[in-house]
């Protein structure tokens, strides 16, 4: 029985509503453009965090990244005209950290040179690497065609070469490359397959691959390259001396990739007074990202929820006229034998329908508008369940805390005035 | 009914008192009277005499300043809002000289409003309206809203809307105030029928004619009860014109 009056309420509600729709629709706008842009910057919000996180996770949220880093104070003093700067990290390091922590499953060695790699006539800058097959576990992207390099190639000192997409697509076109022969500097290499890279850049960090590598087992590099690299100035050329250029560690969870960076720091920073060198965690670069998420979903937030709280205060506004314009009906319903609570329930159920139906075309919006933004604008949007959800809760809400004043005031009407009132 | 005391209203020594500034005004001035079930007041007087104030309280819209009020035995003076509220929607009719219908409700829904608020379910309620509406002659106009009415319709609408809760005491003020002699004529006509089955009314005008159509004149002055004249109710002419008069 009550719930057949609820329900004769919320007709008798939607009725009265009808009955002034410019009003009503005007109404509902602050809620429709409220909720649509909670659901909308959320999206946006979302997009560009998952973005941001799938590209740091492409870093590796397992691994620790230390690179060689020219010390500052060397780099200043030059009285010398031919010097020698030694510096960077050391193939004992490598064996330090493999020795020192349990947690580490592997690391990953690199030597960084530059080059260029000629076919034929055809020409292309290449970053050479010489690594370990462990690389192709740690970096684990798309094989297009042939083998990475193996155990048996750093045995052997194959002078083979693994190619991305991008620098096969330079030398020669399409995958016919894998076993033809590439000339880099001053060698030669035979090409034994074709690998994909994914290279992005997040924040200051960059993903261990290159668009432009080319890797070559670390013993050949080792053996062809040596330690030296001669850098010719004007004038004066300068020297360096490096082991490795970077050296990516692998932990075996993600939970312990903090305190493992923290003991690597702690080793290193012994045997490098200089501070040749630089660790960076994804891991916590991940963290960051998702505190700045953070940061910005609160911001949006505040932005929509002033937004809605302006929707609200305007759907209250119309209702206190409303209150006003309808006082002879409420006079005639108390007349009639209404009680107080009737009355309050009566107002309050048509705000809320107001505020609902406005949510849910706003709902509408809110989805409309990241698909718009995703197509125009071609950034990713994710709608998330929670944010429509949320929506519809804080319409419902808004309506029975902007409705209550009014209603209650309807309800608290002498009924002998209310019914006087022309 | 037959259980119940023939003593519908009672009022002893009844007061209603108002500040203005810093001076009280007596509506009401110690008021005794006791109406009986089945019969058909009318009271008058000049404005300020005190007949609103006596409507607002014997329709439980007002409670007494001082004195005792009772509606069928009970008595209003200590009740809560909603108790009063109660006793309307249980035992109380309205008709305003407005008519006082809710617009955007059609005529039916008007005339179950006091059902809705009884809780009376959605079938039995429009049963009972269409019975209402048949008999104050409206069957046809049950879709209709108030504002496609004419006057005198509207009010038997009203009258219709007072009776679907099958109340004690219809109350109605200046029920032909807004509507032309013809019209006012067959409403009053309408409510003399009521009386003859039995309803109790009790009517505010200031019209002579009007109060003629009752069986007890009550004229009021200062908030007293100045002159009480039992008369054997008017009879016009047939009541088969009535409802030409109301086309």
């Amino acid at each position: 029985m009550i719930s057949s009056r609820f329900f004769r309420n919320i007709q008798l509600g939607i009725k009265t509503l009808l009955l002034h729709k410019m009003r009503s629709i005007l109404t509902m706008l602050g809620m429709v453009f409220g909720v649509g842009a909670v659901i909308a910057m959320l999206a946006v919000g979302e997009g560009a965090s998952k973005e941001a996180i799938d590209q740091i996770s492409r870093l590796g949220s397992q691994n620790i990244i230390i690179n060689s880093q020219e010390p500052i104070e060397q780099a200043t003093s030059g009285s010398n005209r031919i010097r020698m700067n030694i510096y960077g990290l050391l193939y004992d390091d490598m064996a330090r950290i493999e020795s020192s922590f349990s947690t580490v499953v592997r690391t990953v060695p690199a030597k960084l040179i530059r080059g260029e790699g000629r076919i034929g006539s055809r020409t292309a800058e290449l970053r050479l690497v010489g690594t370990t097959p462990d690389w192709f576990e740690l970096v684990s992207r798309e094989l297009l065609a042939g083998r990475v390099i193996l155990q048996r190639d750093m045995e052997q000192s194959a002078n083979v070469v693994v190619l991305t997409e991008h620098g096969a697509r330079k030398l020669l076109a399409g995958r016919t490359a894998v076993g033809s022969q590439v000339r880099i500097n001053k060698g030669f290499y035979k090409v034994i397959g074709i690998i994909k890279s994914e290279s992005t850049q997040s924040g200051s960090m960059q993903t261990p691959d290159q668009q432009i590598d080319a890797y070559i087992p670390l013993k050949v590099a080792k053996e062809r390259f040596g330690d030296i690299t001669v850098t010719r100035g004007n004038g004066s050329n300068s020297r360096e001396m490096i082991e490795l250029h970077q050296l990516i560690v692998q932990v075996d969870d993600i939970a312990n990739v903090e305190a493992t960076a923290a003991g690597i720091e702690r080793v290193l920073s012994m045997y490098h007074p200089k501070g040749d060198y630089r660790t960076s965690v994804p891991l916590a670069l991940l963290r960051q990202a998702e505190a700045t998420q953070r940061t910005f979903n609160i911001v949006l937030g505040s932005i929509a929820g002033i937004s809605l709280l302006i929707g609200g205060i305007g759907i209250m506004n119309i209702m206190l006229a409303s209150v006003t314009e309808r006082t002879r009906e409420i006079g005639i319903r108390r007349a009639i034998g209404a009680r107080r609570n009737q009355i309050i329930g009566q107002f309050l159920i048509e705000t809320v329908v107001l505020s609902v139906t406005g949510g849910f075309i706003g709902i509408g919006i809110g989805l409309l508008i990241p698909w718009l933004i995703t197509i125009v604008a071609d950034m990713p949007t994710v709608v998330t369940m929670w944010s429509v959800l949320l929506s519809v809760a804080i319409s419902i809400g808004i309506g029975v805390i902007f409705g209550m004043y009014p209603a209650m005031r309807a309800a608290n009407l002498d009924p002998i005035v209310a019914l006087r009132h022309e | 009914m037959s259980s119940q005391s023939n003593r519908v209203i009672e009022l002893e020594g009844v007061w209603k008192t108002y500040r203005m500034g810093d001076q009280d005004v007596h509506a009401l001035a110690g008021v005794d009277l006791t109406i009986e079930r089945g019969s058909f007041w009318a009271i008058s007087g000049s404005s300020g005499s005190g007949k609103s104030t006596m409507l607002n309280l014997l329709g439980c819209l007002d409670r007494p300043t001082k004195g005792c009020y009772s509606l069928e035995g009970q008595d209003i003076s200590k009740t809560s809002d909603d108790e009063l509220s109660d006793l309307r929607l249980q035992h109380l009719g309205f008709v305003f000289q407005n008519f006082n219908l809710i617009p955007q409700l059609t005529v039916q829904e008007n005339i179950e409003l006091p059902l809705f608020y009884q809780g009376v379910d959605a079938s039995e309620a429009a049963e009972r309206a269409i019975a209402i509406a048949d008999r104050v002659g409206l069957s046809e106009r049950l879709g209709h809203r108030p504002t496609e009415l004419s006057g005198g319709q509207q009010q038997r609408v009203a009258i219709a809307r007072a009776l679907s809760n099958n109340p004690s005491v219809l109350l109605a003020d200046e029920p032909t105030g807004n509507l032309d002699t013809a019209t006012g004529d067959a409403i009053m006509e309408l409510l003399t029928e009521l009386h003859d089955q039995g309803k109790t009314i009790i009517m505010v005008t200031h019209e002579p004619e009007i109060a003629a159509y009752a069986q007890v004149q009550l004229v009021m002055r200062d908030g007293k009860v100045e002159s009480l004249t039992q008369s054997t109710p008017f009879k016009k002419e047939p009541v088969s014109n009535s409802n030409e008069a109301l086309a």
